[in-house]
């Protein structure tokens, strides 16, 4: 379509109006072309018969209402994609910035995908073994899984992610191929950098699509962003038969963009200002990630977001875990305990992992060995709580167990290197022995033919450190 | 003649047209090319508002509208169990067939499928009178479940021709009846019904007979009544998926209608998956023969979420005219309030609390009316039970959405996040959880359960309260400084929670558990307690008590004690003589 409007009706911030606009559609990408030549791309929002409301993905600046050209490209927003997306750098909008010229297209995919049925995903089962106790001990990540980090502002939430893209391995001998789809959405720049030299260092970074907009990138492009990442992840996964691990970062940022759209556009703003549709909007983003049954290739999420002044209950956290299956909480306490990565393993949960953990996956005595150390680790809140009113020396001989155990499964089990690759066995096993801890017949979540099988003095060179007044 | 118009403009799902273009108040409309599904939910001389139940990317403003002449309707006929539909009823299943795995728009498909031949057996002959429900014929639809061609229920004549039994079609006439008004009316097996229209039925009864579910803190702590309406609230993460599993799963309903709203798509899928594998007790035949899933998954539009509960609803009073027991399992309302926001937002309604429309409670309570145990048209009983989840916002039980639901259900479950944390599952919190149907319901228990069942009931809950307050004095300062008596209590409020409330899901035995069962458990613990307070009343220190291991066995007889095999609590009753002998001789 090559007609051509000439002259708006408003600009508000990187929204404008144009009028007597002919055969446009809902959501079509539109072209500006500003007085010096300047080309920027946007989207319709709001069409009523000829008045279209259009979000423009770049600023603004410098438009104005008389000389600035409209085109209607008669196309929704798309993405050309081909394998060569691997190992390359994107804008927010999927053009790329690292200087290596255009993308030859193998074809071209609508952004905003579609919902995939139902009836046609596979159940994820598979999990993935990431070396960190906390998460394949206690909140398995499956592959097809959309598992979120919750964190803050200063947790290590970045090198966390990082860790995690570092040493996922498919488990075993597997020669699956294996790629990163990253995309950062008003992250600073020390952050998007630190990922890129990260993936650099591990070697990856042949296998990684990064998609930046950085925290003075536009607005309106941090939108579009997740968006096409995901698209992306799904050309590689379902139609290159890929295993792809995406990582957003950071949805807060995304969540605010979108508020801060909607209250230009004068919407009833809901909950904090957000726009009514929030759920709807990052469900959109969320529930991209899965398994296509009876094809080759997975998209896995890790969405980082962090969580306003550390409250899971804000609406973009609380949203979230709604949608996605589980989630790992960072917590701020731990980290100022120097413990490393700081997971607080009791609000992360992992909704996929009973069906991927046990006999046929990992080990038989996984389930009962978590659900024993989530409960024992709960029990140690409420000594901690009685010890800071009555003092630890007044706590009964169980409850001064339980506060060392404490001690050690934060130190020992969530506490690894950053480098630390632990194997599942590993893991287990050190969950086993700090159970032994504890007096047997506190072990009340474990079947007991597990517990006979495994709950044994660990051997010399294992030794829980002695840890307080507890011990043989 | 059905009305026509054109698009003016777009927003989302919301689409309006210029003027009045004589379209009705919920009338199902076509709109667009490519016929997206819609329905009007505004009207006034100036402008008529739709809403989309498709994606609305690529919609042109000129582009037609259609009226359908009625409101968004249902197909009922057989082919609805062991079936999965999206909001408005179009089954996933051939939209895979047409589309791929991924849901494209403007697809057209059959509500039911119109070419299986369904073996059919007639139940009138020329010359019955019929009337509203009367059965004219029966279907067996699945292994398990035979569906009831009923009169529908603006129909009384006699009928003047039938065709043999044998096997039909969805769409053939069946029977075809002369109507008082002097008609004659050609009856299929297809019948349509409005999704916002509750079906009439006879008369409605008090709930006296319980939903038996098989899991312990509900049959024996907060039973819910066939015909009853119950919530589930929870922050996520506390199980609210899982406990509406088990109910689907266990509950001793005829037919489950589940309907996941704005929920997971992997959960749908899991539930698919594992229905079709698991073997209903009850009838021996597979779980899905009496399922109905409903999927319409957060990423599918909003505006079907919005539908897709009245959609469930009246495939319930569909199967429950035929006088069935059927379970509503809705996860989760507090999706479906949202979507309502969302739509009132983008229709630029006034908001009341928190953003949510002012007509949050009316919507509310109308569709938990929906519920109840009646006698049918035809004189059969039925029932439907309605089972919300609710996912409150940020876990916070005084938002808008619980508080309304608080209002018109009788169960109320909630959900704990500490004891989830704990992975104490289910993690229905007994202190702040209540039912009002104990009243109705025990009557029942007395007769068909045991004499003792409700006054077991009561003293474990009992046990629990006390314990609760118990637990304010030992945050405070410790257990040990508890009288002797009051430790006894804590430990068999201990027992109580770990081997009684805590259930196991995923043991084989533990996942369902009958009544006969819970109330031997219950008897078993209540006696240890009487013991241990003969003993403690001695002057028997709580130490030396604690010391047997009789605590750690009768927790463990959840999993020890098959449910075949209710002989074996004698052997407990006799452990704890002994333990109760042996510490008399020792130190009497």
């Amino acid at each position: 379509m090559s007609i051509e409007y000439l002259g708006l009706s408003e600009i508000n911030g990187p929204l404008i109006a144009v009028e007597g606009v002919r055969g446009g559609f809902f959501e079509e990408m539109v072209e500006f072309t500003a007085a010096g030549g300047d080309k920027r791309l946007g989207r319709i929002v709001e069409i009523n018969e000829d008045k279209a409301v259009i979000q423009v993905f770049e600023s603004t600046d410098g438009m104005s209402l008389d000389d600035t050209h409209t085109r209607l490209t008669g196309r929704p927003m798309e993405i050309g994609l081909s394998e060569d997306i691997l190992g390359r750098t994107f804008n927010g909008l999927g053009e790329p910035i690292d200087g290596l010229g255009k993308i030859t297209a193998e074809c071209v995919k609508n952004v905003n995908g579609m919902p995939l049925n139902p009836c046609s995903r596979e159940y994820p089962r598979n999990y993935i073994r990431t070396g960190i106790s906390a998460i394949d001990g206690l909140t398995t990540l499956i592959r097809g899984q959309k598992l979120p980090i919750f964190s803050g502002n200063g947790l290590p939430h970045d090198q966390l992610a990082a860790q995690i893209v570092e040493q996922a391995s498919l488990g075993g001998d597997s020669d699956e191929e294996f790629a990163i789809v990253f995309a950062a959405m008003g992250v600073k720049y020390d952050v998007a950098e630190f990922f890129r030299r990260t993936f650099e260092e591990s070697g990856a970074s042949a296998h990684v699509a990064m998609f930046l907009n950085l925290s003075n990138d536009p607005v309106v492009e941090r939108l579009i962003t997740p968006k096409v990442a995901l698209t992306a992840a799904e050309y590689l996964a379902f139609e290159k038969h890929m295993h792809i691990l995406v990582i957003l970062t950071d949805m807060t940022s995304f969540a605010e963009a979108m508020r801060e759209v909607s209250s230009l556009k004068g919407e009833i703003p809901s909950r904090k200002g957000f726009p009514g549709y929030l759920y709807s909007e990052l469900a959109t983003l969320y529930e991209r990630a899965g398994i296509v049954a009876g094809v080759e290739g997975s998209v896995t999420q890790i969405p980082i977001l962090t969580m306003p002044n550390d409250d899971i209950t804000h609406p973009i956290p609380d949203l979230t875990g709604y949608i996605t299956e589980g989630q790992i909480v960072l917590e701020r306490s731990l980290h100022q305990k120097t413990i490393y990565p700081p997971i607080n393993v009791l609000p992360s949960l992992s909704r996929l992992m009973k069906d991927g953990i046990g006999a046929k996956f990992t080990r038989e005595d996984h389930q009962d060995v978590a659900n024993q150390l989530f409960s024992s680790y709960a029990r140690v809140g409420e000594a901690r709580d009685l010890a800071s009113v009555i003092g630890e020396d007044e706590l009964s001989e169980v409850d001064q167990k339980y506060l060392a155990f404490g001690t050690a499964f934060e130190q020992e089990f969530v506490g690894q290197g950053p480098f630390e690759n632990r194997s599942m066995e590993q893991t287990l096993d050190i969950g086993w022995r700090l159970l032994w801890m504890l007096p047997k017949e506190e072990l009340d979540r474990v079947d007991t033919r597990i517990l006979e099988k495994y709950y044994k003095q660990p051997k010399e060179d294992e030794q829980v450190p002695d840890s307080g007044s507890v011990g043989s | 003649m059905s009305a026509r118009g054109k698009i003016y403009g777009i927003n989302g799902p919301i689409v309006t047209l210029e003027g009045n273009q004589g379209f009705s108040m919920s009338e199902m409309v076509y709109v667009g090319q490519r016929r997206l599904v819609g329905e009007v939910i505004g009207l006034s001389r100036k402008e008529t508002t739709i809403q989309v139940f498709e994606e609305t990317t690529g919609l042109r403003p000129g582009e037609p509208v259609e009226g359908a002449g009625t409101g968004i309707c249902v197909t009922l006929a057989p082919g609805i169990l062991n079936n999965i539909f999206d909001g408005i009823q179009r089954p996933l299943k051939a939209i895979q067939a047409v589309g791929g795995a991924f849901i494209p728009t403007g697809v057209n498909v059959d509500f039911l499928d119109r070419k299986k031949r369904w073996k059919t057996k007639l139940c009138v002959v020329p010359g019955d009178r019929v009337e509203p429900g009367t059965v004219l014929a029966e279907v067996p639809e699945t292994g398990a479940i035979t569906h009831k061609v009923l009169t529908p229920p603006d129909l009384c004549g006699v009928v003047a021709a039938t065709v043999k039994s044998g096997e039909y079609t969805i769409d053939e006439p069946l029977v075809l009846v002369e109507t008082d008004g002097g008609e004659k009316r050609k009856l299929s097996m297809t019948q349509r019904w409005p999704i916002r229209v509750p079906r009439p039925v006879g008369r409605r009864f008090v709930a006296e007979r319980p939903l038996i579910t098989g899991q312990r803190i509900l049959d024996t702590l907060f039973p819910i009544a066939k015909g009853g309406t119950a919530a589930i609230p929870g922050g996520f993460g506390t199980g609210k998926t899982m406990t509406q599993h088990q109910l689907a799963k266990w509950s001793d309903a005829d037919i489950i209608i589940y309907i996941g709203c704005g929920e997971r798509g992997n959960e749908m899928t899991d539930v698919l998956e594992e229905f079709s594998k698991l073997v209903d007790p009850k009838s021996g035949k597979l779980l899905m023969d009496r399922t109905v899933l409903i999927a319409n998954t957060s990423n599918m539009p909003v505006a079907a979420r919005e539908a897709s509960i009245y959609t469930g609803l009246t495939l319930a009073e569909y199967y429950r005219d035929m006088g069935y027991h059927v379970a509503i399992m809705a996860d989760s309302t507090s999706r479906w309030a949202e979507a309502l926001r969302e739509l009132s937002g983008r229709l630029e309604e006034m908001p009341a609390e928190e953003g949510f429309p002012a007509y949050l409670a009316s919507r509310l309570s109308a569709f938990y009316e929906r519920a109840g145990y009646v006698e049918n048209l035809n004189g059969s009983e039925g029932s439907v039970t309605i089972i919300g989840a609710v996912s409150p916002q940020g876990g916070d039980f005084s938002e808008p959405v619980t508080q309304n639901t608080k209002r018109f259900v009788r169960c109320f479950l909630a959900l704990d996040k500490s004891l989830a944390y704990a992975r104490h599952y289910p993690a229905i919190n007994w202190l702040t959880s209540y039912t009002e149907y104990l009243n109705d319901l025990a009557p029942w228990y007395q007769e068909h359960v045991g004499p003792d069942f409700i006054s077991c009931r009561n003293q474990i809950i009992n046990i629990l309260t006390t314990e609760s307050r118990l637990n304010e004095i030992v945050k405070l300062i410790g257990s040990d400084v508890l009288p002797d008596d009051q430790k006894l209590v804590l430990e068999i409020a201990r027992v109580i929670r770990l081997g009684f409330l805590q259930q196991n899901a995923f043991h084989a035995e533990d996942t369902f558990v009958p009544l006969e069962k819970q109330l031997r458990m219950m008897e078993t613990i209540l006696y240890l307690y009487e013991k241990c307070k003969a003993l403690i009343e001695m002057n028997m220190p709580m130490a030396l008590l604690r010391e047997d291991s009789v605590f750690e066995k009768i927790i463990a007889i959840k999993y020890d004690v098959a449910n075949k095999e209710l002989n074996k609590f004698n052997e407990y009753k006799k452990r704890i003589d002994d333990f109760y002998q042996k510490i008399m001789d020792a130190n009497a």
